[in-house]
């Protein structure tokens, strides 16, 4: 990438760090980098222990379900469109591991069914916006109910996951150097967030998506296939959503119907902080992660903390939602 | 109409000798409506040919019908001496003819070279390979000579670059036929000079290009030969360099100078108003790219007429003096005092009125009444929150139903159901019920027929007799002559000439539309 530096003779390497200008399009991302690792360094200094990697670990082991339904909430906002039924979807998927488990189906079976159900759902809402022009927030409302009513008919009352193979991925970790140690439900995330950077990054598909968010109709003059690509992320977020309810399973041990009910708000709250445009076409896969990241360590500075109410966590997420909002609104006007 | 129509049409000889496109007596219906009937177009390879005609004259259907995007009743294209017809826009461009749009339709979030490119990427391992994206991308950029970084954002451009980049994108794909429609309407002169360059370019290598535009001078400055249609039929094809730009004009226009000039102004010039303070003045009032800086004074009971050819800034004028669009630079007075219009609603508390010329998207409530139409503006300057008596309603409504002849004269005849000249007396009667001072006017006669429009003109006469001060736009130049005081004419998007409306025949004005009269006096004076 251009880094906008004139290599003259003679310049010393700090004035080249100093003269170095990321592109435009990493700023936001570079923000949320920055209060990611500013909130950090404020904990460390205040608590003890804050500053251990482990801290940062279970960051990622606490909120795996949450950055793989960001990464897929990405793809969608991006197009300039919102899921509003990933919570929802959570949930069902959670409800139909742990039926489908209850009735002795093979796990890696039930694992299939609930990737697809989710695939199928968003793929449906999908078709629904294109081809009927419904507008994204309402299909996704509707998609939102029926999900949530589909797992109280699978139902009502909670069903726990004893099944060996779905404890063993809960319970097994990884160690890695220094004594610490992660688990499985992280690399699925971190792989979710690689692949999704790839191609959104490096394929047609990726980049239709951002011309989509930039202008469907010059997107459509150009000849893109913008149908397929406007249904495909609904598919995604859709599947993503179900990958995220399938490590929420691993990390309750439960199928519920209370499960992630607003979930879908963490989760665009995530994309927003991470840098993403709510009206498309700007944004990247990773801010979204470290926008995930960040709402996870507010959370771990109120436990931390111990004497703040955890609704703390609301209304710091409010404020920063917020600030982001307006600084984005700031961005865009000015260069426009 | 006119002995001219009755000629076959003149034929030029271009330097070429065969054509790549070849349209020969297309004709094309819409429903009961004939918008092109027996029109031809010959395109020649290494050329710059302007598509004129005045709006309506069916210059755009004729690139629909060439590009695809609409099938024609009669008549065939060849291209390269093939006959071919495209079922779409894609099937068009596959054969090699692009078509860059007035707005450009490219995505602002992208880099120069994606948007070049996209959905045609150069790829490697399944990904797309953006090395090689962007060195192809700043291979085609250079042979146009078009200064951009490839890896920059799109939008971070001025329109004018990313207009440029829209023309990369069409040439990138081997084009043979490249048609610009109206693509310098929002450039400023730099700008234009830019794309000319690359127009330029492209003819040199080969290219034939269709240059639709309003600018008399830029086709001027950039065309070989003109295809020139009126009213859906083909009037010409002249070499750009033996046709004066009277003639032009003349062409367009389509009616015979003596024929006009028989025609009597039927409201004599009314005495001189220029004693006294004018009740508005605009002094340097000026928006970038969208009307250079004019001077301006309105005085009570005159009937200022604007001229010029569609686009020329007609109505960019009107909207800089009502507030619908905020001037850069510039002062507006009314009543002698300074005053800035941020928006409508402030020309209204002044007591300015401004009736536009896109009735049905800016002014008509289709769905409403009648009587709700009319009393629209009059409500938003009281407030919402003070609602007009029903008596007086009910006076004001049947009063301007019964003045200005309106049918059928039912307050309650929902809007939808009147013919196009009721509609417009509506809107006529909303402002008037504001009482306004100042009254503009853009187009209050375009498309309704001809007892409605003689009942309007009557109307304008009669309100600048009674004091009101009267903008009047019109692209009937009969009409503005027969109507103004005072005369302003506009071309690309300036104020040129300013005249009291003594003697000035429909020549005369279409002389200084044309530009000719500017310089002739220039020369006199000097």
């Amino acid at each position: 990438m251009s880094t906008a530096t004139v290599p003259v003779a003679g310049v010393s390497a700090w004035d080249r760090v100093r003269g170095f200008r990321p592109p435009s399009r990493y700023l936001p991302v570079l923000a949320t980098f920055a209060l990611f690792v500013g909130l950090f360094g404020v904990g460390g200094l205040r608590y003890e222990g804050f500053a251990d990697p482990q801290v940062f670990l279970s960051l990622l082991l606490d909120n795996a379900f949450l950055i793989v339904l960001a990464v897929g909430m990405t793809f969608v906002i991006l197009t300039g469109g919102i899921d509003l039924s990933v919570g929802s979807v959570v949930a069902l998927s959670t409800m139909i591991a742990a039926k489908t488990l209850d009735m002795g189906w093979s796990p890696y079976l039930a694992m299939a069914s609930v990737l697809v159900v989710g695939a199928v759902l968003g793929t449906l809402m999908g078709l629904l916006i294109h081809y009927f022009d419904i507008q994204p927030f309402v299909a996704t409302l509707a998609g939102m109910f029926l999900a949530r009513g589909l797992t109280y008919l699978i139902s009502v009352e909670s069903i726990s996951i004893s099944d060996s193979t779905f404890s063993q991925v809960a319970f097994s970790t990884i160690t890695l150097p220094g004594g610490y140690y992660t688990t499985w439900t992280v690399v699925v995330a971190l792989v979710a967030v690689a692949v999704a950077a790839y191609v959104l990054a490096r394929t047609r598909f990726g980049r239709t998506v951002y011309a989509i968010g930039g202008s469907e109709s010059s997107a459509m003059l150009m000849g893109l296939r913008v149908a397929a690509v406007k249904v495909g992320v609904y598919t995604i977020s859709g599947f993503c959503a179900a990958l995220g309810g399938l490590l929420f399973a691993f990390y309750t041990l439960s199928g519920n119907s209370l499960h992630a009910v607003g979930m879908e708000l963490d989760a665009i709250a995530a994309v927003v902080i991470g840098g993403t445009l709510l009206t498309g076409g700007r944004g990247l896969v990773v801010g979204s992660m470290l926008g995930v990241l960040v709402l996870g360590t507010i959370q771990t500075f109120i436990s931390f903390d111990g004497t703040l109410s955890s609704w703390w966590t609301r209304i710091t997420i409010g404020l920063l939602v917020l600030v982001f909002v307006v600084i984005q609104r700031v961005m865009t006007r000015r260069q426009s | 109409m006119t002995q001219m129509d009755l000629q076959p049409p003149d034929v030029a000889e271009p330097a070429a000798t065969t054509p790549v496109i070849e349209m020969q007596d297309i004709s094309i219906t819409f429903g009961a409506v004939r918008a092109l009937s027996g029109v031809g177009l010959r395109l020649f390879p290494g050329e710059v040919h302007a598509l004129m005609g005045e709006n309506g004259a069916g210059k755009s259907t004729m690139i629909k019908a060439l590009t695809g995007v609409y099938t024609i009743d009669g008549g065939t294209i060849r291209v390269g001496g093939e006959e071919q017809h495209f079922s779409s826009p894609a099937a068009a461009q596959a054969a090699g003819i692009s078509t860059v749009y007035q707005e450009v339709n490219l995505v602002p979030n992208l880099t120069v070279a994606e948007n070049m490119l996209l959905g045609r990427e150069p790829r490697r391992f399944g990904g797309i390979h953006v090395r090689a994206m962007n060195r192809r991308a700043r291979e085609t950029l250079d042979r146009l000579g078009i200064e951009v970084d490839p890896t920059s954002t799109l939008g971070e451009h001025p329109i004018a670059v990313q207009q440029l980049v829209a023309i990369a994108r069409a040439v990138d794909v081997d084009a043979r036929v490249l048609i610009l429609d109206e693509p310098t309407s929002s450039l400023d002169a730099d700008e234009v000079a830019k794309l000319f360059t690359v127009m330029r370019t492209l003819r040199s290598q080969g290219v034939a290009i269709v240059f639709v535009s309003h600018f008399l001078d830029q086709v001027y400055e950039i065309a070989d030969r003109m295809t020139v249609l009126r009213n859906g039929r083909l009037v010409g094809e002249r070499m750009v360099a033996d046709t004066t730009q009277l003639e032009l004009v003349q062409l367009m226009i389509g009616r015979e100078l003596e024929v006009l000039e028989r025609l009597d102004r039927e409201v004599a010039a009314t005495s001189a108003r220029e004693s006294g303070a004018p009740v508005m003045k605009a002094l340097g009032l000026s928006r970038k790219g969208s009307l250079e800086a004019f001077d301006l004074e309105l005085y009570d009971g005159e009937v200022v007429g604007i001229a010029g050819l569609l686009g020329s800034g007609r109505t960019e004028m009107a909207r800089l003096l009502f507030g619908a669009d905020t001037a850069d630079h510039g002062e507006l007075h009314i009543r002698s005092e300074r005053r800035r219009l941020r928006s409508p609603r402030h020309a209204i508390d002044r007591k300015v009125a401004f009736s536009s010329e896109n009735r049905r998207a800016e002014g008509v409530i289709e769905d409403l009444s009648v009587a709700d139409n009319m009393l629209l503006a009059l409500q938003a300057s009281r407030g919402w929150l003070r609602p007009i008596p029903s008596g007086t309603r009910q006076r004001l409504v049947t009063e301007y139903i019964e003045t200005l002849d309106i049918r059928p004269p039912d307050p309650q005849a929902l809007m939808r159901n009147l013919s196009g000249g009721n509609q417009q007396k509506v809107l006529l009667a909303r402002w008037l019920i504001t009482q306004p001072e100042v009254l503009i006017l853009d187009e209050p006669t375009r498309g309704i027929d001809i007892g409605a429009k003689a009942q309007i003109q009557q109307l304008v006469a009669e309100l600048a007799r009674r004091g009101m001060s009267v903008v009047f736009i019109s692209a009937e130049l009969e009409e503005v002559l027969r109507l103004s005081d005072r005369l302003v004419v506009m071309r690309d998007r300036r104020k040129i000439a300013e005249r009291p409306n003594d003697d000035v025949s429909v020549g005369d004005l279409l002389e200084i539309i044309a530009g000719e009269a500017r310089t002739q006096q220039e020369e006199s004076r000097a």
